[in-house]
C-alpha cells in the first residue's frame, strides 16, 4: 500500500525521505485503522465530526478545522522545532548536548517509559467508545471525538518515537499497542487506572479533567527529557492535552451550573429532590471527584521511588518546568516532604528529594487540580449557594504507595477497616449514586440542545455557535 | 480597579476602522488592549509557550497579556483549546489594564459603550467607510478635541423609527440636479449625532431577488443639537439619483424613496455610524473644508455648530471651498451667501457658468495659496474632504503644488497631518 505522506500524514519529521520510517509506517499504520475501527468511538465511523487537525507545528498550522470522518482523520507525526546547541537541563548529564539518538545504556529504559507513555492513548479511547451514544449534545460529542483522535495522534507519536529509535523491538512494541485491551483479562492495558471502564459523562469529565491532568503532567516531565526527540514529541502532545482538560474542566462547571441553577430555580438542596428533577445533585459530583482524584493519585506511583530517581540521574526524565526551578538540577543533597502512616497518625517526613521526585510531580499536580477546583467553586458562591468542593487528603483511597493498605478519611484521618467500611460510601460514589447518573445519559443530537443535566457552554468551539451542527450524522 | 473611564465624564474618542484593522495605532487614542478571559481560560499555558515574543505570563491565578509587549500576531488564538483567548477591550491608550489588574480579575470587565459599538457594526458600514476613507491613506483618528460620538445605537434589523418633518429642494428649480434637505425628527427616541456622522436609512420593500433593500449612508447635516436647537431632530442632504457613475439612466432606490417622502411620514433610520470625521472643539481649532455636491452635508453641520456658538468668541477660521457646475445648482447656496464674513470664508468654484472659465475646488485653493499653506501648518487647523472621488487627486495635486510654491514638501507633510488626525477624508 503506498501512502502520499505529506497529505495522508502530515507531519515535520520528513517522512517522504525516510524510507525505513515508512516501511514500518506502511505495516502499522492499517493495523492502527483496523484498531480504530474495532475500538474507537462505537456507531460513529461514518459520522461527519467537527474536528481540529493540526497540519503544521507553527501556530497557524495548528488549528485547521473541517468537518471529517474520523477514520479519515490525518493523524500527524509532530515534534516541536529542534532547538539549536540544546543542553541536558539536569541529572549527571546536564551541561551536556541533548542527545538525538538513544544512548545504548538507557535503551530499554526509554522504550519502557515511552510504552507505558503510549499505552495509555489507545487506552483511553477504548475506555471512551461507548460514549457517544449518550452524549448530552452535539457539541459535547464533538469534543469527546476531538479528545480520542488526539489520543489516537499521541498514540502515533509514541509510536514514531519506537519506530524511528527503537529498531525493530520499537516495531514489535507499536504492534502491541494495538493488541492490548482496556480491561482485557488476558492482556490488559498496563496502568490499573486505564483498565476501568468510563460509564458515563460524568466518569468521562472527570476523567478528562483529572487523569488527563496526570497526562499532561507525565508529559511535561518527558518533555524536559534528554532524549530530545521524546522531549520535543511530548512538548507538541502538550498542547492538545491542553483540550482535553477544558473539555473536562468545562464539562464539570456546566454540570455545576446546571445544578445551580436548578437549586436557585426550586429553592432546594435535598439531594432527593433534585434527582427529581433530573439533576446531578453536588455531593454526588463530590464523590465522583473523591474517586477520580484517588485513582489517579496512584498513577504517580510510590512517594519514594528509585526508578523514579535514576531517571531523573540519567537524564531522561525531569521534573515540572524544570529549567525554571532555582536548585542544582542535580539533587545531591535537597530534601521534601513526604507522608506515611505511623500507627494511626500520618507524618510528614523529609526524604532526599531525589528520591521523592514522583511524589513532587504529584504534589504539582494537586495544586493545579486544586486551581481548577476554585475556578468551579465560584459558580455555587456566584449562586449564593454555600457550597465549596474540596480535594480529599492524599492519602484517601490509596492503592499505591505508602497509604496502600491504610484508610484515610478525606479529612486526613486514619481509619480502622470498620469505621472505614461504615463510612466509605459517604465518600464515593455508591451503586446506586452511579446507576442514578447513568440513568440520566440519554442521546440530544439536535444542534443547541443539551441534556437537563447539563448547562450550554458560554461560546462554541472555533467561534462557531452553540447550535452549529459539530456533528453530521449520515 | 484602575483600568479606561468609560464614556461618561470622561472625553474618549473611538475610533472603529482602527477595530476593524485589528491593529493600534500610535496616534490613536482608542486601542484594542488583547485580554484573556479568566472564566473560560483552563491554565494550560499554551498561550505562553506558543508566544513568539513573551507576552504572556501568569501567576497563581490569572495567565494575562501585557500591552506594550503584545502585537497582536495571534499566534496564540488557534492553539487556545478554550477560546479565553479569544478576547479584548477598547481602552484609551494611555490606560490599559495593568498586569495586576488582569491578575485580581474573576471575569472580564464589561464592555465600554464603544466596544459593543465595535462588535456590532454591521459589515456594509464598515465595507463602505472604508472605501470613502481609503483616501486619506487608511484609518484616523478624531481630532483629540472631538465629542465621544455614539455609534450603532440602532442595527439594521432593529432599526428606529423616525418622522419626516421636512423635506425641501435646496437647488433652483432650472438646476439639473434635484437635491433635498430633508428633516427626520426622533420623537422620544435617543439618537445622539455629532457632526460629521452619518446615519442608515433602510428603504421599505425589496430587491429583484425579493431580499430587502439594504440600507443606504447619509451624511448628518444638522449640527448635534438638532437642525433646529433643542429639537430631538436632524437633517440629510439627499439628492435624487438619476444617473449612475458611468452616466447610464437609473433610479437610485432609497434616494427617490427619501426625495418622494412627504411629511409625516414614517422613516426606517440605524447607525448612527463614524467615529473619526468629526470636527474639534478646541477653542481657536480652525476647520478647513473641501466638497462638492452633497458633500457639502457634514460642511454645512459644522459650519453650523460654529455659527451658533460665534457668541462665546472661542476663535479659529472656517474656510470652505465648495464645487457645483453653477450657482443654482449648489445646495444651501442661498443660505451660505447670508453668513457672516468674520464666520466663514467661503470660496465657490464653478465648472459651468456660461462664458466662463471652468473652475474646480483644487482652482480656488490654488488661488488661496497663502492662506491654505498657512493652515496647513498650522496645528489648530483640521481638513476635511467630502464628495466625489474624482476630486481627490485634484485637491491632492493642489496641495502639493502649493506646498512646493512656498518651500515645502506634501510629501512629508502629509503624514504629519495624519499623525495629529488633522486628515479627513470621504470619498464615494
Amino acid at each position: 500500500m503506498s501512502i502520499d505522506y505529506s497529505q495522508k500524514i502530515p507531519n515535520n519529521v520528513h517522512l517522504d525521505e525516510n524510507k525505513t520510517l515508512q516501511r514500518a509506517l506502511e505495516h502499522w499504520q492499517p493495523a492502527y485503522i483496523d484498531w480504530w475501527n474495532e475500538m474507537g468511538p462505537e456507531k460513529s465511523q461514518t459520522t461527519d465530526v467537527y474536528l481540529r487537525t493540526a497540519v503544521s507545528v507553527d501556530p497557524k498550522g495548528w488549528a485547521h478545522f473541517e468537518h471529517v470522518k474520523m477514520p479519515d482523520y490525518r493523524w500527524g507525526i509532530f515534534l516541536t522545532p529542534q532547538e539549536e546547541n540544546k543542553k541536558i537541563s539536569f541529572g549527571a548529564h546536564k551541561g551536556e548536548d541533548v542527545w538525538q539518538e538513544v544512548p545504548g545504556e538507557y535503551r530499554s529504559t526509554l522504550r519502557r517509559i515511552i510504552v507505558t507513555q503510549g499505552d495509555t492513548e489507545p487506552a483511553s479511547v477504548e475506555q471512551q467508545r461507548h460514549l457517544g451514544l449518550t452524549c448530552p449534545s452535539l457539541y459535547d460529542m464533538r469534543n469527546l471525538f476531538q479528545v480520542n483522535v488526539e489520543e489516537g495522534r499521541h498514540l502515533w507519536a509514541m509510536v514514531y518515537l519506537l519506530h524511528a529509535h527503537f529498531g525493530r523491538d520499537g516495531r514489535e512494541e507499536g504492534e502491541a499497542l494495538l493488541e492490548r485491551r482496556s480491561g482485557d483479562a488476558d492482556n490488559p492495558r498496563i496502568l490499573t487506572a486505564f483498565n476501568e471502564k468510563t460509564p458515563d459523562w460524568l466518569s468521562f469529565f472527570m476523567f478528562t479533567f483529572i487523569t488527563d491532568r496526570d497526562g499532561k503532567y507525565q508529559l511535561a516531565a518527558l518533555a524536559e527529557s534528554g532524549f530530545d526527540p521524546l522531549a520535543r514529541t511530548c512538548k507538541f502532545m502538550l498542547t492538545e492535552e491542553a483540550h482535553h482538560l477544558f473539555v473536562g474542566e468545562s464539562g464539570i462547571a456546566r454540570i455545576i451550573q446546571r445544578t445551580c441553577d436548578v437549586m436557585n430555580q426550586h429553592k432546594t438542596d435535598d439531594p432527593a429532590k433534585l434527582r427529581g428533577l433530573g439533576v446531578i445533585d453536588l455531593p454526588t459530583i463530590q464523590k465522583y471527584l473523591n474517586f477520580h482524584f484517588s485513582v489517579t493519585s496512584d498513577l504517580y506511583g510510590s512517594e519514594i521511588s528509585s526508578n523514579a530517581a535514576t531517571f531523573y540521574t540519567n537524564g531522561l526524565k525531569g521534573r515540572f518546568e524544570e529549567t525554571k526551578i532555582g536548585d542544582d538540577h542535580k539533587l545531591d543533597n535537597g530534601e521534601y516532604p513526604v507522608m506515611e502512616v505511623v500507627g494511626d497518625q500520618v507524618v510528614t517526613k523529609h526524604v532526599q528529594a531525589l528520591s521523592a521526585l514522583n511524589e513532587r510531580l504529584r504534589d504539582d499536580w494537586v495544586t493545579d487540580v486544586q486551581l481548577a477546583i476554585d475556578r468551579w467553586n465560584k459558580i455555587p458562591e456566584k449562586a449564593g449557594i454555600p457550597m465549596k468542593f474540596t480535594l480529599p487528603h492524599k492519602g484517601f483511597h490509596r492503592k499505591i504507595g505508602f497509604f496502600a493498605g491504610a484508610h484515610v478519611s478525606p479529612d486526613g484521618k486514619v481509619l480502622s477497616e470498620a469505621e472505614w467500611t461504615h463510612k466509605h460510601l459517604n465518600w464515593l460514589p455508591s451503586d446506586e449514586d452511579r446507576l442514578y447518573v447513568h440513568s440520566l445519559m440519554g442521546r440530544v443530537t439536535e444542534p443547541g440542545k443539551f441534556a437537563n443535566w447539563i448547562a450550554a457552554p458560554s461560546r462554541g468551539i472555533n467561534n462557531q455557535p452553540v447550535d452549529f451542527d459539530y456533528v453530521r450524522f449520515n | 480597579m484602575a483600568g479606561p473611564k468609560d464614556s461618561l465624564g470622561f472625553v474618549i474618542r473611538f475610533n472603529y476602522n482602527e477595530t476593524v484593522m485589528n491593529a493600534p495605532t500610535e496616534t490613536s487614542s482608542l486601542v484594542r488592549q488583547h485580554l484573556i478571559d479568566p472564566e473560560i481560560c483552563i491554565r494550560c499555558n499554551t498561550c505562553e509557550e506558543m508566544c513568539p515574543i513573551d507576552a504572556i505570563t501568569h501567576d497563581g491565578r490569572n495567565y494575562v497579556i501585557k500591552f506594550e509587549i503584545c502585537n497582536w500576531c495571534n499566534d496564540c488564538m488557534g492553539p487556545c483549546p478554550t477560546g479565553a483567548i479569544d478576547n479584548s477591550r477598547t481602552v484609551a491608550s494611555g490606560q490599559p489594564y495593568s498586569l495586576e489588574d488582569q491578575y485580581s480579575w474573576d471575569s472580564l470587565p464589561a464592555p465600554t459603550n464603544p466596544e459593543i459599538a465595535a462588535t456590532e457594526l454591521p459589515e456594509d458600514v464598515t465595507r463602505i467607510t472604508e472605501i470613502a476613507q481609503s483616501g486619506q491613506g487608511g484609518p484616523s483618528s478624531p481630532p483629540w478635541s472631538a465629542a465621544h460620538p455614539y455609534v450603532n445605537l440602532f442595527a439594521p434589523n432593529k432599526p428606529v423609527t423616525a418622522t419626516l418633518t421636512g423635506n425641501f429642494r435646496i437647488t433652483g428649480e432650472d438646476a439639473s440636479a434635484d437635491i433635498r434637505h430633508i428633516v427626520l425628527d426622533f420623537g422620544h427616541t435617543t439618537f445622539p449625532v455629532l457632526e460629521g456622522q452619518s446615519i442608515g436609512i433602510i428603504p421599505p420593500g425589496t430587491d429583484a431577488n425579493g431580499k430587502p433593500h439594504t440600507m443606504r449612508l447619509y451624511s448628518v447635516a444638522s449640527p448635534r443639537n438638532g437642525e433646529r436647537p433643542g429639537y430631538n431632530n436632524l437633517s440629510l442632504t439627499v439628492k435624487r439619483v438619476t444617473e449612475d457613475h458611468e452616466g447610464k439612466a437609473t433610479k437610485g432606490i432609497c434616494s427617490n424613496y427619501l426625495c418622494d417622502l412627504e411629511k409625516g411620514a414614517q422613516v426606517q433610520v440605524c447607525g448612527p455610524y463614524g467615529s473619526t470625521f468629526l470636527m474639534p472643539n478646541h477653542p481657536g481649532s480652525s476647520i478647513m473644508m473641501i466638497c462638492t455636491g452633497t458633500g457639502s452635508a457634514p460642511m454645512r453641520a459644522m459650519t453650523e455648530r460654529r455659527r451658533r456658538r460665534m457668541a462665546l468668541k472661542e476663535g479659529g477660521e472656517l474656510f470652505l471651498f465648495f464645487g457645483a457646475r453653477a450657482a443654482n445648482e449648489l445646495p444651501y447656496f442661498g443660505p451660505l451667501m447670508k453668513l457672516p464674513k468674520e464666520l466663514i470664508d467661503i470660496n465657490f468654484a464653478f465648472s459651468r457658468v456660461p462664458n466662463q472659465p471652468k473652475q474646480y475646488v483644487q482652482d480656488k485653493i490654488r488661488e488661496r495659496h497663502e492662506d491654505v499653506v498657512r493652515m496647513l501648518k498650522d496645528e489648530n487647523c483640521y481638513i476635511y474632504i467630502c464628495g466625489l472621488k474624482g476630486m481627490e487627486r485634484g485637491v491632492d495635486e493642489a496641495f502639493r503644488d502649493i506646498c512646493r510654491m512656498h518651500g515645502e514638501d506634501w510629501e512629508k507633510l502629509l503624514p504629519v497631518l495624519r499623525s495629529q488626525s488633522r486628515y479627513h477624508v470621504e470619498t464615494y
